[in-house]
């Protein structure tokens, strides 16, 4: 029996190429980044089923992140914009080495990657930042409430462990966390104050800070989530910056040059543009919903 | 072995006029990124001042990340042009266990609930 039939590629594997087109370290990396998305999207499937359950009570970011580096003031959002802009142009970056990889050009690859790292230790940076000043807390802190009951549109609501935040420095005004109550968006708090505030005050405590049970911004779910959410996700970008450095450092000793082609570039850059797509999500979900 | 040969023959390589090609689909598609950030953040600041109901905004969000999200796997990725082959076995199983896990939690969600009242 002979074997000369002819194999329409478009339709049947032939054998002795690969059907995937893409050599072995490349395909490795694609599934496991497929396997990481989904443990990211197990996070924040968690993350929007706690936040749900808990939506009358749940921070809202955008009155937990509102430092901005040597800036005084309310800047909700701005900080986090800017860092997902940098990490957006570390992935430009990083898609500019891999073409010019594709070219042979290595000049070209070492000064993308350079600043592809640059942009991935200044975000990292930037993360720290805000988990200091997540973890540090306001001047003001915040009023963990003891047991008692206060009623919300009618209905007799339990205190205990509702955080309080303080409406100015004089202390006289505890806004709880229940949000629109009136349905009126100018003010979306419930209000302590005078004898209520007094009774409030005698039973339960101040909290500055956030830590793993306790979180000055409400719910300590939130610190939480919001530690090992972005604590996993930094952990990613640190990982990418040690490996694009190790990858810079055998460019810089043409290593690929010598292998005859950069799919080691191509394939970190797999990897960083994945930590980049991850915080597309993690920005939406923790950030701005 | 055989096998170790194999990078050489799949590591893609272009020659200048495509790279070309390839740094403005590049520059392209980095503006449209930031075009989408740039309104998500701005609609972040100003939905309460403009009185918008916050069901539009988030989904409004959700819709604009996951077309962020193709154009960053499609484009800077290239998943668009790799083998179909290749593309399926990572898109289907994500998509599959991803909806799944979404559909859970969506209605079993209820459950908590219902425990609350329960007791």
């Amino acid at each position: 029996m002979s074997h000369t039939e002819v194999i329409d590629s478009k339709v049947a594997w032939g054998g002795g190429t690969s059907p995937f087109g893409a050599g072995y370290g490349k395909l490795m990396m694609w599934f496991f980044l497929m396997s990481d998305a989904l443990s990211f999207t197990g996070f924040l499937a968690a993350y929007g089923f706690f936040r749900h359950n808990y939506s009358a009570i749940w921070p809202t970011a955008e009155n937990v992140f509102t430092h901005f580096p040597f800036m005084h003031g309310h800047q909700p959002l701005i900080y986090v914009a800017l860092m997902t802009f940098i990490l957006i142009m570390s992935s430009v970056t990083m898609v500019l080495a891999v073409e010019a990889g594709q070219r042979m050009d290595r000049k070209a690859v070492i000064k993308w990657m350079f600043w592809t790292i640059v942009g991935g230790l200044v975000f990292v940076g930037s993360q720290a930042w805000e988990w200091y000043h997540f973890i540090h807390g306001t001047e003001l802190g915040a009023f963990e409430l003891g047991i008692g009951t206060v009623e919300v549109n009618g209905v007799i609501e339990q205190t205990q462990g509702i955080i309080g935040r303080w409406a100015d420095e004089s202390k006289q005004v505890l806004l709880l966390p229940w949000r629109e109550v009136t349905g009126d968006l100018t003010s979306p708090y419930l209000t302590l104050e005078g004898q209520a505030l007094t009774d409030a005050l005698s039973n339960g405590e101040a909290v500055h800070g956030a830590n793993m049970t306790r979180n000055e911004y409400g719910h300590p779910l939130f610190a939480d989530f919001f530690f090992f959410i972005t604590g996993f996700h930094g952990t990613h970008v640190f990982s990418g910056v040690v490996l694009n450095f190790i990858i810079f450092v055998n460019v810089l000793m043409g290593t690929y040059e010598k292998r005859g082609h950069y799919e080691m570039v191509e394939k970190v850059g797999l990897y960083w543009h994945f930590v980049d797509l991850v915080w597309v999500f993690v920005f939406t979900f923790f950030y701005l919903i | 072995m055989e096998h170790s040969d194999q990078p050489y023959k799949y590591a893609q390589h272009h020659s200048e006029a495509e790279g070309k090609k390839t740094r403005r689909m590049i520059w392209n598609m980095f503006w449209v990124l930031l075009a989408i950030t740039s309104v998500e953040v701005g609609l972040g600041l100003v939905w309460k001042e403009w009185g918008i109901n916050f069901h539009y905004v988030k989904m409004t969000f959700i819709v604009m990340t996951i077309v962020k999200a193709y154009f960053i796997v499609a484009y800077y990725m290239h998943l668009k042009h790799e083998k179909s082959f290749l593309k399926n076995s990572i898109i289907a199983p994500y998509i599959l266990l991803a909806v799944y896990l979404i559909y859970m939690v969506i209605t079993e969600g209820n459950f908590t609930t219902y425990m609350d009242n329960m007791f």
